[in-house]
Order: structure tokens, then C-alpha cells, then sequence
């Protein structure tokens, strides 16, 4: 497995400090992620614990989920600082992943919700040079070339540099920590 | 040699290496590895998913399951997952498993661990759990990690890190009676955002810190998370030896390793505790501090007393100097973190009476060990925020949800300050209650 060069989709925009108790409230930590029908579940729920005046900014109380219950019509979410803040649960990249998340812009991450989204391969984290969580708004399409680490907005014209993947890139491309251990002959393959 | 930092030493020492410097990528040997009821079946599933389905963890000594978020429910997929944990101990003989109904039942995991003699310093614990930190109070090495890292450390035994800087902050002078470790981390918190370690290590020093019992050492390094921190720690002293050999029933040596003379901190900041006040952090953020004596007054409709963080013994016999002889005016829930800390609110005595009745008495409700409502759950959970309710908690987080209800506003605050404001039924200052 090896990362899509482009990733186009529409975006949801959300502010700074989106902790994982926003991204997947805990009374939904029950399903069992290991289980493909569970997993589903975590899409339902998805972002369902962030204040309405915060979901889908500049304007904010847009929907997360539309046409379909589980899954997202969005494909990318951009955030401000610190998004996956709070607990270790890997449920939130999962809960993402499941409502067809394919890419998060934030200005940074806190360290466990990164690792757990490079670890697992659910999403790519990606960080943006600037504040794009207001220039960007919810509905905007978006077209990112991931070699280049350029995020298009095709409908207003914008270019936004982020920053390069760095050394989780392997990790990413490998398709996450085990292939890339067992790549790396870490594990046997 | 170089000097290095205590965190930096134990990350050498298990990569097998003199030195490390911040920002080196090592993997590491962990010597406990930790999950529970929430975490644990997902961990389970990427373990058999890439190891095999008969494949046997790495060392059945250093696994260590303690089922503790969602335990006193009907909640059928709760249970189920409690069930999962039981198959893969019995199948692969796992000692040290703390079972749901049983006399080995623990509760709280944080707390349960230490417990149990499962911290030394020196080590290297990782948890499903953000508050993993809890155990660098102990002098090692402990941080929260996913499913899928835990998975790959179950059949390897081993992580790869990122060497954190290390943040040092200082704290002088004797704890004034009103205050405790609580009110220092939200003012550190309140100081340094809820990003301002994020990837760092916090590492806690100075008479202030010294001063502190093992369980208030504990709170200090619990809520390193809530400012980003990869790990929290306290160079070991007599009172971490103490503790730790009076609980190591296996008898595991351990090295205890602490900061050298000259290490690098990227950052340090030094408080005179004689000179703080009490500290809250209002709606919704850990790091939306105020002082207490600034937002008293306000209106509150529940108080809250349990956690990792916030039900040790310590915390209770605080709370019972306030609330003993008085009557609570708003809905006061207390849950012990373990079952020995229940056994002990019913053996301990303040004047004559057991802590336990002192809260009965004052009309608080006692739950059982478990998390219970510091996160919400199930929505027959003990405490849970089913409705947009105002509530100050010794809890770690009050994000959007966290108790239950998106819209209920949760204040973080010590056990005095949640008692004090218990029996008057507004934000209160612990102050008017102790003489």
C-alpha cells in the first residue's frame, strides 16, 4: 500500500483544542474496534460531542454527516492548534477514518492522537504552515498533492503550503507501524 | 559524560545506549505494559490480527490487565468487552489480571498500579490509557500509547520514541493547609496552555514537590497530559522508596536513576507556593484557570469527587475535614479509585467517625471504585452529567461531553475547594471552611 498522490474532497472546518471526547464521546467506546461491523459504528458518532456553535466553521451548526448516518460527505478536516488533545483512545483516528476521513489540516497535533493516526494508517495528519482554519470554510472543495505538501482550494483559488510529513512519511507510505516494521525487518515479514 | 535529564537517562538505559539527546528516534525495552476494558479488546484484536491468533504475548509477567472504565453498568457491549479481557488472560495465562466480581478487583488503573507493585523507578510503563503519566511520580518513565502501539509492544516487547525535551518546573516552599497538588498543576496548566508541553516531558522538583506524599506526587504528574505532555516526573526520594518497596511484592529489582547536576531544560519556571491561591479551571478547557476567590459566588448544581486524579485517600481525607458535621446543599457523588481506598474510607477516622460516614452523614452518595462519571460512559454510569447540569469536580478534564452532557459546564478544582462548594452549593473558597 502506498499513499494516493492527490486526495480530492470537501472540507469541514473546526477551531483550536478538538479533543478526542469531541472526535468520539466516550459512551461509544464500547464497540470494539477490531470488529468491521463495530468499527462502522465509530462513523455514526463521529465529531457527535462537538458544541454546535464549533461544528463546521466559519459559520458553524452544519452537520457532520448529511445523506448517510455513517459516513461523512466530507473528506478532509481542517483544525487550528492542538487537535486530538485529551485521551489515548485510538478510537478517535478510527472514528474519522470510519466517517471517510481521509486527511487532517490542524496547525499541530497533540502527540498521542498523531502517532495513533500514523500508527494505525487511518488519516493523514497533516500540519499547515498557517492559521488555515480561518481562511478555509466548511464546504470549500479541496485538492492536496501529497508529494508536494501543497493543499489547493479549488473554490476560492488558494494555494496553502503545509509542512512536509517528515519522518513519519515511511510510516505513512508503508501504510502504517506494522508493515513498516515488518518492511524495515523489525518483524518478520 | 553528558549530563541528562532523568527522562533522557531511562530512555538510554532501555535503548541500550550511554546517551540520548532530545529528538533522537530510539526504540526502547518496556518493562510493564498496561490496558483495560476500553482499550484492551482493540489492543487484543491488532495483536492477534499481526502476531496471530495463537501467537502469545512477549512476557506474561510484564502484561498487566485492570478493567476499570465501564464496570458497574448494564451496558451489554461493556460487559462484553470486560468478557473479551477474560478470554485472552486465560488464554494466555496472564497473572496479573484484576477480574470484574471478584476479590482481586481493583478499579481505578493509575491508582490500581502502584497498588499492586507494578511502578519502580527506573522503568519504562506504557499504558492505553492518557493518564499512564500518573507513575512518573514513582521516577520512571510512563506514557499513555493506542491500541496499535500496545499490540506491537504486547508481541514484541518493545516502542519506538521520540526523546522529549524535559520542562522543569519548580516548586518552593511548604504547601499553605488550603491548597494542594490539585490547585499547583492548574496553575501550571493555567500558566503554560493546554499545548504547552505537548511532546516535552514535565519534570517536577524543588522542597514543594519533596513536601508532597507519594499520592499528591501522583496528581501532580496525572495531569501533564492536560498540557500535552508526553510524560510527567519526580526525581525518586526516601518517600518514592518507601512507598514502592513496601508494595513490590515480587521483589523485581529496579535502579533508581534522577537528573544529573547541569541537564538541559528547555524551559523552567519557578513558584513560591506560599504565595499561591486556590485554583479552578472553568468550562471547557483544563487550562481555563481563574482563582477560586475570583469566580466565587457562581451557582453549581452537582459536585463530584473520584478519579485517578482526584480519589486517593489523600483527597478524602480533605474532603471530610471540610464536609464533616456539615450537610451538603447540591448532589455530592465520592468514588474511591480503588477498592482498598473504599476499604480505607470505611477503616480511617476523623474524631471518631470513618470517613465513609462522614460523607453519609453530610448526604453525599459513595459509588463504587471504578471511573464512573470522570468520563462520562454508559448512561446509567454512577455521577454521570445526563442533563446540562453545573458541576466542580476533582476530575482531570472538563473538554465539551467529557461528564456526559455536551452542554454541561464541569470546574476543576481540589477536594477542598469541591467540598467547600458542596455545602454551599456556588463556587467556593476552601478557605472559609478551615479554621
Amino acid at each position: 500500500m502506498s499513499l494516493q498522490p492527490t486526495i480530492t474532497g470537501k472540507t469541514y472546518v473546526l477551531g483550536d483544542n478538538v479533543d478526542t471526547d469531541q472526535i468520539i464521546p466516550a459512551q461509544y467506546l464500547t464497540y470494539n474496534p477490531a470488529i468491521p461491523e463495530e468499527y462502522r459504528q465509530f462513523g455514526k458518532y463521529a465529531l457527535s460531542s462537538v458544541p454546535p456553535s464549533q461544528s463546521g466553521l466559519p459559520k458553524g451548526h452544519v452537520p457532520f454527516h448529511t445523506k448517510d448516518e455513517f459516513v461523512s460527505d466530507y473528506t478532509f478536516i481542517v483544525a487550528g492548534k492542538n487537535f486530538g488533545c485529551g485521551s489515548s483512545r485510538e478510537h478517535a483516528p478510527i472514528a474519522l477514518d470510519a466517517a471517510g476521513i481521509k486527511v487532517v489540516v490542524a496547525e499541530f497535533y497533540a502527540r498521542i492522537f498523531f502517532r495513533n493516526a500514523v500508527n494505525g494508517g487511518y488519516l493523514i495528519p497533516f500540519e499547515s504552515a498557517s492559521r488555515l482554519c480561518e481562511t478555509v470554510c466548511t464546504g470549500d472543495e479541496l485538492r492536496l498533492d501529497v508529494p508536494a505538501a501543497k493543499l489547493h482550494n479549488l473554490t476560492t483559488n488558494e494555494v496553502y503550503e503545509l509542512k512536509p510529513l517528515g519522518e513519519v512519511a515511511p510510516i505513512l507510505e508503508a501504510g502504517g507501524l506494522f508493515p513498516y516494521a515488518r518492511q524495515q525487518g523489525m518483524l518478520k515479514a | 559524560m553528558m549530563p541528562l535529564t532523568l527522562t533522557e537517562k531511562i530512555l538510554a538505559r532501555h535503548a541500550g545506549r550511554d546517551a540520548v539527546r532530545p529528538g533522537d528516534n530510539v526504540w526502547i525495552d518496556v518493562d510493564v505494559l498496561m490496558t483495560h476494558d476500553v482499550c484492551g479488546p482493540g489492543t487484543i484484536g491488532i495483536f492477534k490480527q499481526h502476531f496471530g491468533k495463537d501467537a502469545k504475548v512477549w512476557d506474561r509477567d510484564k502484561v498487566v490487565i485492570i478493567p476499570d472504565h465501564y464496570i458497574f453498568t448494564a451496558d451489554r457491549m461493556a460487559n462484553r468487552n470486560v468478557d473479551v479481557l477474560r478470554q485472552f488472560v486465560a488464554e494466555q495465562k496472564l497473572p496479573h489480571y484484576y477480574d470484574v466480581g471478584t476479590d482481586r478487583y481493583k478499579g481505578v488503573c493509575h491508582i490500581a498500579l502502584p497498588e499492586e507493585g507494578h511502578t519502580r523507578p527506573g522503568e519504562v510503563l506504557l499504558g492505553t490509557d492518557s493518564h499512564t503519566c500518573t507513575a512518573g511520580a514513582f521516577g520512571e518513565f510512563a506514557t499513555g500509547v493506542g491500541n496499535t502501539d500496545a499490540g506491537f509492544t504486547m508481541g514484541t516487547g518493545k516502542t519506538w520514541v521520540k526523546v522529549p525535551p524535559t520542562m522543569r518546573f519548580v516548586f518552593e516552599g511548604e504547601l499553605p493547609p488550603y491548597l494542594m497538588a490539585k490547585d499547583l498543576i492548574l496553575a501550571v496548566i493555567g500558566d503554560i496552555g493546554c499545548d504547552g508541553a505537548t511532546y516535552k516531558t514535565m519534570e517536577f522538583d524543588g522542597g514543594g514537590v519533596y513536601s508532597l506524599n507519594i499520592e499528591e506526587r501522583m496528581t501532580l504528574c496525572n495531569m501533564v497530559i492536560e498540557a500535552g505532555g508526553k510524560n510527567g516526573v519526580i526525581n525518586p526520594d526516601q518517600v518514592t522508596l518507601d512507598f514502592v518497596n513496601k508494595r513490590n511484592r515480587s521483589g523485581k529489582k529496579y535502579t533508581v536513576l534522577k537528573s544529573d547536576a547541569g541537564a538541559n531544560f528547555v524551559y523552567e519556571k519557578v513558584y513560591d507556593v506560599r504565595k499561591l491561591q486556590p485554583v479552578i479551571a472553568k468550562p471547557h478547557s483544563p487550562d481555563n484557570r481563574a482563582f477560586v476567590g475570583e469566580i466565587k459566588g457562581t451557582k453549581l448544581d452537582r459536585a463530584y469527587i473520584g478519579s485517578c486524579t482526584g480519589g486517593k485517600m489523600t483527597d478524602f481525607r480533605a474532603a471530610a475535614k471540610i464536609l464533616k458535621g456539615h450537610a451538603v446543599r447540591i448532589d455530592t457523588f465520592v468514588v474511591p479509585a480503588t477498592s482498598e481506598i473504599a476499604a480505607g474510607l470505611k477503616a480511617e477516622q476523623l474524631n471518631g467517625q470513618t470517613l465513609e460516614d462522614v460523607f453519609l452523614s453530610a448526604g453525599a452518595k459513595i459509588g463504587p471504585p471504578s471511573c464512573a462519571a470522570c468520563l462520562g460512559g454508559p448512561s446509567d454510569t454512577f455521577g454521570r452529567l445526563n442533563e446540562p447540569l453545573s458541576c466542580i469536580s476533582t476530575t482531570n478534564r472538563n473538554f465539551p461531553g467529557r461528564m456526559g452532557h455536551k452542554e454541561a459546564k464541569v470546574f476543576l478544582a481540589s477536594p477542598l475547594t469541591v467540598a467547600a462548594s458542596a455545602l454551599t452549593g456556588v463556587i467556593t473558597d476552601p478557605r472559609d471552611y478551615l479554621a
